[in-house]
């Protein structure tokens, strides 16, 4: 368990970094300088520029309409859409909060328009790459290991419940597969207690398959007392070994 | 040497079974000792009785120039009398009590010089050896000290391509021989092997082999899992054993001709402890590939798998009776904790042999007649719990102890003259803290042969 805790922690920190160095980039661009004014001649006037966006404000994954206003441009870019007709509309999708940059262009100069459109993002921002970790943590909170008395594979009333609640999440999630470890404490023989690993194991397959899983996403394997979670002659450590552990069968 | 045992039963079972006992192991003689006998604790004494044949081996005497001639001597004498110490057999007369000079042949020996105190050797085996055209040879003599007119007993030349093993395999094959003659025409185990599980560096366990004496240790396997439960086929060409893989442990076949691993069918599940028919053509297994762990038969390919026992419970470490291949010990667990029962090999005849505690890892003895196991009589949550070799008379299901008070002790192997029993010990229970020890299989002259981190021994054939 502490295992996975720890993953969890490695991969959210991993999504942290991600997500501010996307934000970096996108700083980045917006942040480019404009393409240096040309020398213009002093008998043409600069143009003349608006920009407005509608609605100023939105939450992730809504549009926003821009709308920009030219007068005497020979060219007309906007920052992250690129060259655009001197007059016109763009409905766009930010997924942070952006300012748009207009640059209007003539013979006589280059005139500038900003709109900032402000993006609310939800506190845990679920991006592609978080689906793993959340399904991760999902699964094992939903798919919990389960821990057997001294040389039993029967499943006590506690791991039934947890094996109803396992069956439940895996029903509703049809694309995970499993793996199940059967382990044993390290009294008693070797291979006894890899014989006795199995059964666990199997015995909570049989109740899985018994509550609808298909059996062929499940894997078992029994590790006997060859792995173990603890390493001290005490009871209560020995019941921490006596388990079958469960994780996602990659 | 003292040797000690609990025994619950009455005076008179225990009696008879050391007399059993005794009978059939040639170094077992064990005097009754009646001042103890309303004790549970009963110490009896072996050795410095009439039965052991008193025994002198000379150093060698090297005979040309080359320096190396004289590291193999050294050897050569220190192997062969470690190799007669340990056949368990004979007393041997101490070096320091070897009259002078040296002999180096027949002609050079005073046999009343031995024959009389301190040394007072019944038997002396002596020679000489050498380097001759890159092989070392030694020659070796054993005379009988008690026949003046045709004291020799036997000569033999032994021939080797020299090398660092040439001069332990000659004193190996020297010892053997004089076993042989004098240990009732039964061969000596000096040249037999110990294949082991080893704990290597890695955390991994892979499969080792070692000279019955600890010496000569060679990793066999280099698969970076698991790999356990090793057993080598009765022509020493082959040893199985249990491996863990993606869908669990399943038995692996290597190859001690081709120094690789050759097929054995992967079944899934678990397809562990396997052990050979003493006629080298069949395996049992304990398996799981029908849902519960059960004992099954196949070839040595994994091929023709038929399953045995069929009862629901856990069954699992078959040993197959070597004298007769007709019948099975295992260890199931159908009745609660695991228990020891023995079948006929067709899995009829299911007879319990253990009355209750926790009993794992049987092997049966070279002449078919007793089985020795692991054995915690009093386990459970609780129970102090003490884990010691025992030896049961398969006829009578009577039993002795064999270790006391020396932490856990598991996988009890017979040597193939059946004087000997290796095993494994841990002497806090832990278990990377488990070796590998030998003793006699009356419980006497213990020796480790490992330090820690060996585990499961399994003694060849031959």
């Amino acid at each position: 368990m502490i295992a996975h805790r720890t993953s969890l922690r490695k991969k959210t920190a991993l999504v942290a970094t991600l997500t501010l160095l996307a934000a970096a980039g996108c700083h980045k661009k917006q942040a480019a300088p404009p393409p240096p004014a040309a020398m213009a001649p002093q008998t043409v006037a600069p143009p003349t520029a608006s920009i407005t966006a509608d609605p100023m404000s939105i939450d992730l994954g809504q549009s926003v309409v821009l709308n920009w206003r030219t007068t005497n441009a020979t060219s007309v870019s906007i920052d992250g859409i690129g060259q655009v007709p001197v007059n016109g509309t763009q409905t766009v999708s930010p997924s942070s909060s952006t300012n748009f940059h207009l640059v209007a262009t003539n013979s006589g100069g280059t005139t500038e328009a900003n709109v900032r459109v402000t993006v609310r993002v939800p506190e845990v921002p679920a991006a592609p790459t978080n689906n793993n970790v959340s399904s991760e943590a999902d699964f094992h909170d939903h798919v919990r290991d389960i821990f057997f008395a001294f040389d039993s594979y029967d499943l006590s009333s506690d791991a039934k419940a947890s094996i109803s609640d396992a069956a439940a999440y895996l029903n509703a999630h049809p694309d995970i597969k499993i793996l199940i470890g059967g382990y044993c404490d390290d009294r008693g023989s070797a291979e006894y207690n890899i014989t006795l690993g199995e059964n666990r194991a199997n015995a909570a397959k049989t109740a899985l398959v018994a509550a609808g899983v298909d059996g062929s996403r499940i894997r078992v394997v029994s590790y006997g007392k060859e792995k173990q979670f603890c390493t001290e002659d005490t009871e209560s450590c020995w019941q921490q070994n006596r388990r079958d552990q469960f994780s996602i069968d990659q | 040497m003292s040797f000690r045992m609990i025994h619950p039963a009455p005076i008179s079972r225990r009696h008879g079974l050391l007399r059993l006992m005794t009978a059939l192991l040639p170094i077992l003689s064990l005097p009754w000792a009646s001042p103890l006998a309303a004790q549970d604790w009963v110490h009896l004494t072996a050795g410095n009785n009439n039965t052991e044949i008193r025994l002198a081996a000379a150093n060698f005497e090297p005979i040309a120039g080359d320096p190396t001639t004289l590291i193999d001597k050294q050897t050569f004498d220190t192997v062969l009398f470690s190799d007669l110490s340990n056949a368990g057999i004979f007393a041997m007369v101490s070096k320091s009590l070897a009259p002078q000079p040296t002999p180096g042949s027949p002609s050079e020996i005073n046999l009343g010089l031995w024959a009389q105190a301190p040394a007072s050797a019944a038997m002396v085996a002596f020679g000489n050896i050498s380097i001759q055209n890159g092989n070392l040879v030694a020659n070796g003599f054993l005379d009988d000290t008690r026949n003046a007119q045709y004291p020799q007993v036997f000569a033999k030349q032994y021939v080797a391509p020299a090398s660092d093993q040439s001069a332990r395999e000659l004193a190996h094959q020297f010892a053997d021989d004089i076993i042989f003659r004098l240990g009732g025409g039964i061969p000596g185990i000096a040249e037999s092997k110990i294949f082991y599980a080893q704990r290597t560096s890695s955390g991994n366990k892979e499969i080792w082999m070692m000279d019955y004496d600890g010496a000569n240790k060679v990793q066999l396997t280099h698969l970076g899992q698991d790999s356990i439960s090793p057993a080598v086929s009765p022509d020493n060409s082959l040893v199985a054993f249990s491996t863990l893989a993606r869908d669990g442990f399943e038995i692996r076949m290597y190859s001690l001709l081709l120094g690789r691993l050759v097929h054995f069918t992967d079944i899934g599940s678990a397809n562990i402890s396997p052990a050979w028919a003493p006629n080298g053509q069949q395996l049992a297994f304990s398996s799981s590939r029908s849902g519960s762990s059960e004992i099954w038969i196949s070839d040595p390919q994994g091929s023709l798998s038929r399953r045995i026992t069929n009862y629901g419970g856990l069954d699992v470490s078959p040993s197959w009776n070597p004298r007769t291949g007709t019948q099975i010990a295992f260890i199931s667990g159908r009745t609660g904790l695991p228990q020891l029962y023995i079948m006929d090999a067709d899995g009829s005849g299911v007879t319990r042999m253990t009355d209750g505690g926790y009993a794992t890892s049987p092997s049966w003895s070279p002449n078919g007649q007793f089985i020795a196991f692991a054995w915690d009589r009093h386990y459970g949550p609780g129970a102090p719990g003490g884990q010691d070799i025992y030896v049961m008379e398969v006829a009578t299901k009577r039993w002795i102890q064999l270790t006391h008070d020396i932490g856990r002790c598991d996988f009890p192997t017979w040597s193939p003259d059946g004087r000997h029993i290796a095993f494994a010990n841990s002497p806090d229970g832990h278990d990377n803290h488990t070796r590998i020890v030998s003793m006699l299989a009356d419980g006497t002259q213990r020796q480790k042969l490992t330090s820690f981190g060996a585990d499961m021994p399994n003694w060849s054939w031959k």
